[in-house]
């Protein structure tokens, strides 16, 4: 067993991490280029629609754009965006020195971006899938969708085990890594979201697995499942995608108010209003998001009584939302707040969600919906869930974040420019997409007649994506400008926060601490600040730490899972180069001879000796940390 | 902050604006301006639900704008605010009352699906209950008048005043039969048979459309509902019923052999001969639009056979780029002629 970690290149060391924070800053690189990809397809797609009968995109193409647009912003750009700050900040806020299963860490950020990519590889193979990003059959089966719908099912397949694998080392982390007197009523609000939002990865990502595998059978073998003729069933394809679906919103809605809830408390100076109810609120939500995956079918034909049943079910979430959204408004009640950029995103969540969950409930009466299904109206109304509920978190969760992650502030001038031009231009997109559905206007149209009175509110939408993008262009000059001129940050606490992360030195060691902090109450560090001297008491003494190796295999393994997917979706392919079965069993051979390796190689990771761990500490005390 | 506030306080009002201008979309298409009374249910029961929750957001957007007056921070200040963990009293009010408030939506919830669902004949109508079957095809829709005994392509007529029941097929995919202005959508699944009912108030032709995503031309899958009063939608009837007459016009009849020649009625049946695998011509002359969304003149009729493709991309019918200028010309002659009301 070595003693000292070897001095690797750079390249080579963050192929090989296993370190959460590291692999934390890989899923905000990778989310990042998917959002700016998938956000690039929906400004093109607002200028085709800026003016009626536009000639910019042809409607095949524009297909293209709303199944990837849709499919990447909720598999590739939100999921691993919130992933990467719950890969941050979870064991930070539990006070652990690393997630439960490092090397599964890795394997997860691999597998999803090699999933991703193989998705992305439709454009170059004849062009991207195209049957939107819900793939209801018969426009995804062999008879009608193209070579994309593969790339479709297979990217999603491979992306999928890595979200799913990554999920449960949250679970497992979560439940085992907890610091001394951690309970579970004393988690972070991010953590307990974090938590239940990965049972329900658990419970939603393995029907999407199975849904997949049927589509692939039904697309590359022959199979029947989804086809009429041959007795299948095509509405079958709806409630498995729906199961998986429906909670799929709050798989990515739960950790945005988990941020919320961590942003608000810090700048309003105030503990979370209610914190149990907001926990049991939570499990509400999650429970029910499960049970009314069939709204989104109130069309296709199931009956009154189903319809009626689907229809109550939905609504009764907005009681526990509610919950959520006054504990929220009532944290702030009496606070002395802050209104920096992330409490800027923080509070303007709150009455932003609210005008989407209102709607919601206007979606949910089933024969009203028979008026609002598949129009303008649900697009504007996901939007504000998802832009408004859960990209303003995200944004939220970035400022709130960034000085532990990057060492440096990001510049708060340009930080509240960007934070009015996007929220401005967002409101302008999607607000009048509600009246464009109720004046007529389905939705995944490519154009639209001149004569319908559809032309002024497009218009007007249009307009708002060219501010939301120049909000965006606006952050990516901040992080910029920031990277060279922006404040160092070198204390731990800049935010004067209350939670355990603010408790590591700036920049965060790769033990993260160097003792087990014992936790007294919830929001720790704010109950030393007022009953303590400010910092932690440690939990143990200084002790060597065990830390484990870094490893090339995750970054194989994924490419063989890539390649095996690739294999399977060039049996559709014309002309493949060479035969697709060897490319198939080659890759899945890779996979499972580094999981061979992986299991007779024996690697204990190595120790940071104790006298290390003081020298740094001897260090912090230096520097004023 | 206090462009926000300002900038808030006139997002309702100008919503108010745009609703008092009439600013409500097109009439004959639009949602909110209802011509039925499934499209009226819907739109009252809209209103309901935007009251309640108009309400519910106004309460929170007090309480937030009071937060934002009330509670910065001002520099310098380094108080801390009191701790409260919850108020139990609270907490139950903000629960009690969402419930109240979606009882309110979830009666008229149920009573209304259990309505839409009714596909028993019309009882001031009895057995002269309109049945159409409606199928969707990329990119077009075909409405069966199985009793009468005719099929029409594109455009549906019905009778003012009497519930029709459809019952909705589809050919190759999914498909969203919508008549915004007459009610709500059902779609049409292959392999499985829906019911829906739409009822008119006056006559008029209302703008239908596919709401499923369909393949490339999805956006182009319009179509016409012509609501008639009785009488005239009898005449209609007897006309689509009615044995096909040569055309009187020799240039017509003369299109009626390219029309022949040409395999055209392979695909375009014309009253009882022909196949429906593309939309029925029996009426076609008296059509507005063509391929569900091409003003009907000579120059779109042209263009439409020569290169269909280049104007509904993914649509079945085959091009005829190197048709002659006199048979297109006595082509275009046939179809202008085919008229079942004078």
């Amino acid at each position: 067993m070595a003693t000292q970690k070897q001095e690797k290149s750079v390249i080579w060391d963050w192929l090989t991490t296993v370190d959460h924070k590291k692999i934390a800053i890989m899923y905000l690189i990778a989310g990042t280029l998917f959002f700016v990809k998938a956000g690039v397809m929906a400004l093109f797609m607002r200028i085709q629609l800026m003016y009626p009968e536009m000639n910019f995109l042809s409607g095949q193409t524009f297909n293209e754009f709303i199944t990837m647009h849709g499919t990447i912003m909720l598999f590739l750009a939100a999921t691993p965006l919130l992933f990467a700050f719950m890969n941050y900040v979870i064991p930070l806020q539990i006070g652990a020195r690393d997630v439960a299963f490092p090397f599964v860490n890795a394997l997860g950020f691999w597998i999803f971006f090699f999933g991703g990519l193989l998705l992305s590889l439709s454009w170059f193979f004849g062009g991207g899938p195209d049957a939107g990003w819900t793939a209801y059959v018969p426009l995804s089966s062999r008879d009608y969708g193209g070579l994309g719908i593969d790339f479709y099912v297979l990217g999603l397949q491979v992306s999928g085990i890595g979200t799913l694998i990554s999920a449960i080392n949250f679970l497992v982390t979560i439940v085992n890594m907890r610091a001394p007197g951690m309970t579970m009523m004393r988690l972070p609000l991010f953590v307990w979201t974090s938590f239940i939002s990965s049972t329900l990865i658990l419970f939603a990502f393995t029907p999407l697995a199975a849904g997949l595998a049927l589509l692939m059978l039904d697309r590359l073998f022959e199979a029947q499942y989804f086809i009429p003729s041959m007795g299948g069933n095509v509405v079958l394809w709806q409630h498995i995608f729906w199961i998986f679906g429906h909670p799929e919103v709050y798989i990515l809605v739960l950790p945005a108010f988990g941020i919320i809830s961590e942003v608000i408390p810090a700048f309003s100076r105030k503990r979370l209003f209610g914190y149990t109810a907001m926990v049991f609120a939570t499990m509400i939500i999650a429970f029910l998001g499960f049970m009314v995956w069939a709204h989104h079918m109130f069309t296709v034909g199931m009956g009154p009584v189903a319809n009626s049943i689907f229809a109550v079910a939905t609504m009764t979430i907005a009681v526990p939302t509610g919950i959520k959204i006054f504990n929220w408004l009532f944290t702030m009640w009496g606070g002395k707040i802050t209104f920096n950029t992330a409490m800027l995103f923080a509070s303007s969540f709150v009455p932003t969600f609210v005008l989407g969950g209102v709607t919601g409930v206007m979606l949910a009466m089933a024969p009203v919906d028979y008026l609002y299904h598949d129009t303008y109206f649900v697009v504007a109304h996901f939007h504000y869930i998802i832009v408004g509920g859960i990209v303003l978190s995200l944004f939220a969760g970035l400022f709130y974040w960034y000085p532990k992650m990057f060492g440096h502030m990001l510049n708060e001038t340009l930080g509240k420019l960007f934070f009015w031009v996007f929220y401005i231009g967002f409101h302008l997109t999607f607000f009048v997409q509600h009246l464009l559905g109720l004046m007529g206007m389905p939705r995944r149209v490519y154009t639209y007649l001149g004569d319908q009175g559809l032309d002024a509110f497009n218009f007007i939408s249009t307009i708002g994506t060219f501010f939301m993008s120049a909000g965006v262009i606006l952050l990516v000059i901040n992080v910029i400008y920031s990277a060279f001129k922006g404040e160092r940050v070198t204390v731990a606490d800049p935010w004067d926060a209350r939670t355990l992360e603010w408790a590591t030195p700036t920049p965060v060691p790769e033990y993260n601490f160097a003792q087990t902090p014992q936790v007294r109450s919830l929001d720790p560090l704010f109950y030393e600040k007022i009953h303590g001297d400010g910092t932690m008491k440690p939990a143990e003494p200084v002790t060597d730490i065990h830390m484990p190796n870094g490893s090339i295999l995750p970054f194989i393994m994924s490419i063989g899972l890539f390649f095996a997917g690739f294999g399977l979706i060039m049996l559709n392919m014309d002309n493949p180069i060479i035969n697709p079965w060897i490319v198939a069993i080659g890759g899945l051979a890779l996979t499972f001879g580094c999981m061979f390796v992986r299991s007779i190689k024996e690697d204990h990771g190595y120790h940071i000796p104790a006298e290390q761990v003081k020298a740094d500490l001897a260090e912090l005390k230096k520097g004023g940390n | 902050m206090k462009l926000w506030k300002t900038a808030s306080r006139f997002l309702p009002l100008s919503f108010l604006t745009l609703f008092l201008t009439g600013c409500l979309g097109e009439e004959n298409l639009t949602a909110l301006d209802p011509k039925g009374p499934q499209a009226q249910w819907i739109y009252d029961n809209m209103i309901l639900s935007i009251i309640v929750m108009a309400l519910v957001s106004i309460v929170v957007f007090a309480i937030f704008f009071i937060i934002l007056a009330k509670y910065r921070r001002k520099p310098g200040d380094d108080e801390i605010p009191k701790q409260v963990h919850g108020n139990t009293a609270l907490e139950i009010t903000w629960t009690v009352i969402p419930i109240i408030l979606l009882v309110i939506l979830a009666v008229p919830t149920i009573t209304g699906t259990f309505m839409f669902a009714d596909k028993d004949p019309d009882p001031e109508v009895g057995d002269n209950t309109v049945y159409i079957k409606v199928t969707g095809h990329q990119f077009w829709w075909q409405f069966d008048y199985e009793n009468e005994g005719f099929t029409a392509g594109q455009d549906v007529y019905i009778p003012v005043g009497e519930k029709v029941i459809f019952e909705l097929h589809a050919q190759d995919v999914l498909h969203s039969f919508w008549v915004p202005a007459l009610g709500g959508k059902i779609d049409t699944v292959p392999g499985i048979t829906n019911h829906m009912w739409l009822e008119a108030d006056e006559p008029g032709v209302f703008k239908g459309k596919c709401a499923e995503l369909c393949g490339p031309s999805h956006a182009l899958m319009d179509f016409k509902l012509i609501a008639l009063e009785r009488d005239e939608y009898d005449a209609w009837v007897e006309g689509m019923s009615a044995e096909v007459e040569e055309p009187t016009e020799t240039l017509a009849n003369q299109g009626r052999q390219v029309f022949e020649e040409n395999s055209c009625i392979g695909c375009h049946a014309v009253g009882g001969t022909g196949t429906a695998a593309g939309p029925a011509f029996t009426n076609f002359g008296e059509r507005e639009v063509i391929a569900g969304y091409l003003e009907n003149n000579d120059e779109n009729l042209e263009a439409w056979i020569r290169d269909p493709q280049s104007l509904k991309q993914g649509n079945v019918m085959p091009a005829y780029p190197d048709m002659s200028e006199e048979d297109m010309e006595a082509l275009i002659a046939y179809l202008r002629s085919l008229k079942v009301m004078e």
